[in-house]
């Protein structure tokens, strides 16, 4: 067991944080289809965009005005992608908004490939981040080992939100009920702005700790992390916050795992293998809620 | 009795447009091919016709399951990437294995089923025979993994669905690119040197007759046939009814699940045969081609041409692969009819094809032909409609 761990710990603590960053943008899908029922399928390229906004802004800006910029534009692009995308669709079938999310991501990503040009953009090192550390003989970046602490502390302060607030309580109201809560006076609109703006918020944070480990960013390069973080949000519960931080882990830990033992080809693969085989055995993943349809 | 009688010949005269349509459409390609010299306009115009026909029948084939029968499937490059690998692998010449193979000694898969068939009918038919057999194993081993994967994903509903046969494809893909099977799939290294649709002649004494671009349509047209004729049997109503209220079917004594098995393994079927003719249109085939991102396109199709419309489908599909390879071209050129534009470069095209696309989601919801189907009757009626309403206006 221990030298199965010492030939492993840079896999384990690579997994540590992947996993890490799937939680901050799993949280934002299970938001989101808490309260719409929308699997939003350009949250893993507003994450991409995060990536890009910073390439561009550090570019011409010290980076501690470049960060909060990050963060306040990736926040208003998803504001914007809510409004104009999804809020004229509120009434539509389901399909609708799935299909409207799917053109933005289409379009999200070729507009990075347009001002790109289609060639990787060298993420900056952040000073502090990108510096090395060494943990148990196993060489790393810091930004390993703060990105689980980071992540833990943006979500219990999340939890607090929702379960302190009066805006985190519409929050639940609305994902309880669409209708009722309507009817009982909350501001459905802004409720959903909120619940996009932390999602993107929480992607932006995950995606200065995501590319730090990279060297680059490309216009696809949100799509396989969105995807993973979503199936990390179904696997957890969709719609409980908790449940997808621990299978944002699971995922992360598993899939470096996998890499470790040789098998890279498969890693990608295993987070579908592991979504399918949560549907099967209990849909309602690990912490979510039993539903029932009625006619 | 005389009433039915008419309606009889009317039913017949009623196929008779598209039958002439359909025959000018061939006689233009046979001409395209044979006859016309070789300029810039025809270069463009012969792939983006291929293509066209192509992903019009992959169209349909997901209209069969997100328009027809309600199932918001996300499979179909999976089914796509079975079907061309499947092609390529049974098609290739056993001589050129050596080369396509170079790093797993040559392959498994010793033969070649269009070489086999063309020892003993000669080279052309048996390309073309041997071409044929192929797209139907592929389109076969595409329906048989379809059943597999139906079992446990058809029984998960609207978006689960959608994600779970998303992981299917993104697996598919995953165990293409293995080199664990390279010895068949030829691990992450191109497929090639297969029968492609340059390989189509007919032979008719010392006449080759080319059939490039006439196989497709072929092959596309008479899958559409198929599906159409499915769609509008009991099957199709079926379908539909269960796309409209699953509760509502069942309670009418649908099996829910066998017929969801059935479109399902239909549409798959014929996802691989486009991806078989997607192979015979690239002449190089790669896994890691075979991206979410193409199903999207091709669901993007779908919505513009009219979820639940088979005509709109591949009227999408052709003026898709037209703007997108042909029309729109001078957005990536950098200038307009003479005029340079700062802002046209690389990629501008995309961007400019995207926006249409969200209007057209946004906007008109309803794609080209909403549920409708193309019909010259449907047209000829609406003329004499607008007409009658004119002279009605001129004579008041």
């Amino acid at each position: 067991m221990s030298a199965f761990l010492e030939a492993n710990l840079p896999y384990i603590l690579a997994g540590i944080s992947v996993g890490g960053q799937y939680a901050l943008i799993a949280i934002g899908y299970t938001m989101v289809y808490g309260i719409l029922r929308l699997i939003n399928f350009a949250h893993g390229d507003v994450f991409m965009v995060a990536g890009l906004v910073m390439v561009y802004t550090t570019a011409s800006l010290p980076i501690y005005i470049s960060i909060p910029i990050v963060l306040v534009a990736t926040v208003i692009l998803g504001l914007l992608i809510e409004r104009v995308a999804y809020k004229p669709l509120r009434t539509a079938p389901r399909m609708s908004v799935m299909i409207s999310a799917i053109g933005v991501s289409y379009l999200l990503q070729n507009c990075a490939l347009y001002f790109t040009g289609g060639l990787p953009q060298i993420y900056p090192e952040i000073p502090f981040l990108s510096e090395s550390i060494t943990i148990l003989g196993a060489t790393t970046k810091w930004v390993t080992v703060i990105t689980p602490f980071l992540t833990i502390i943006l979500v219990v302060l999340l939890v607090l939100l929702i379960n302190h607030t009066k805006i985190g309580m519409a929050m639940r109201a609305v994902s309880k009920d669409f209708e009722t809560s309507q009817l009982m006076g909350i501001r459905i609109n802004s409720v959903i702005s909120v619940t996009f703006a932390i999602g993107c918020f929480l992607a932006a944070v995950g995606s200065l700790l995501y590319f730090s480990n990279y060297t680059s960013v490309i216009p696809t390069s949100g799509a396989m992390p969105g995807l993973k973080a979503f199936v990390a949000a179904v696997f957890g519960g969709i719609g409980s916050i908790p449940g997808a931080v621990i299978g944002a882990f699971i995922i992360g830990i598993c899939e470096n795992i996998i890499k470790g033992i040789g098998w890279t080809t498969f890693s990608d693969a295993f987070t579908f293998v592991l979504l399918i085989v949560i549907l099967l055995v209990k849909p309602t993943g690990i912490f979510g809620e039993k539903t029932t349809d009625k006619v | 009795m005389g009433k039915t009688l008419q309606n009889r010949q009317e039913n017949k005269l009623r196929y008779l447009p598209a039958i002439i349509a359909l025959s000018v459409l061939y006689i233009v390609l046979l001409l395209l091919d044979n006859v016309l010299p070789a300029n810039t306009f025809t270069l463009m115009l012969i792939p983006v016709l291929r293509k066209g026909a192509i992903y019009s029948l992959v169209c349909v084939s997901m209209n069969l399951l997100n328009g027809f029968t309600g199932l918001f499937s996300l499979g179909q490059a999976g089914f796509m990437l079975i079907g061309a690998y499947v092609y390529a692998i049974f098609s290739i010449p056993a001589d050129q294995h050596a080369a396509v193979y170079q790093y797993f000694e040559g392959g498994a898969i010793q033969f070649s089923i269009p070489e086999m068939l063309g020892n003993v009918l000669g080279t052309n038919a048996g390309n073309f025979l041997g071409a044929i057999i192929c797209i139907i194993i592929a389109g076969a081993v595409a329906a048989v993994f379809a059943a597999l994967i139906g079992i446990p994903v058809l029984r998960l509903k609207s978006d689960y669905l959608a994600i779970a046969t998303l992981g299917f494809a993104e697996i598919l893909r995953a165990v293409f690119q293995w080199n664990g099977l390279g010895a068949i799939t030829n691990g992450s290294n191109l497929l090639r040197k297969y029968t492609t649709f340059t390989d189509m002649n007919l032979q008719l004494g010392s006449i080759t007759i080319k059939l490039h671009s006439l196989f497709p349509f072929l092959i596309a047209m008479l899958s559409i046939l198929f599906i159409v004729l499915l769609i509008n049997s009991t099957y199709g109503r079926a379908f539909k009814a269960i796309r409209d209220d699953e509760v509502a079917a069942e309670a009418m004594g649908i099996n829910l699940f066998r017929h969801k098995m059935y479109a399902f393994i239909v549409s798959s079927f014929f996802a691989g045969v486009g991806g078989a003719l997607l192979a015979m249109f690239q002449t190089t085939i790669q896994a890691a081609a075979f991206k979410t991102a193409m199903t999207y396109e091709i669901l993007l199709m779908v919505v513009i041409g009219g979820i639940g419309s088979v005509s709109g489908s591949c009227i999408a599909a052709f003026l898709y692969i037209a703007c997108s390879e042909w029309w729109l071209r001078f957005l990536d050129s950098g200038s307009f009819l003479g005029i340079t534009v700062p802002f046209f470069r690389d990629g501008f095209r995309k961007v400019v094809f995207s926006v249409i696309i969200m209007v057209i989601v946004l906007f008109f919801s309803r794609g080209i032909m909403g549920d409708k189907e193309l019909s010259f009757r449907g047209l000829i009626s609406k003329l004499q409609k607008k007409s009658k309403k004119k002279e009605e206006a001129d004579n008041g």
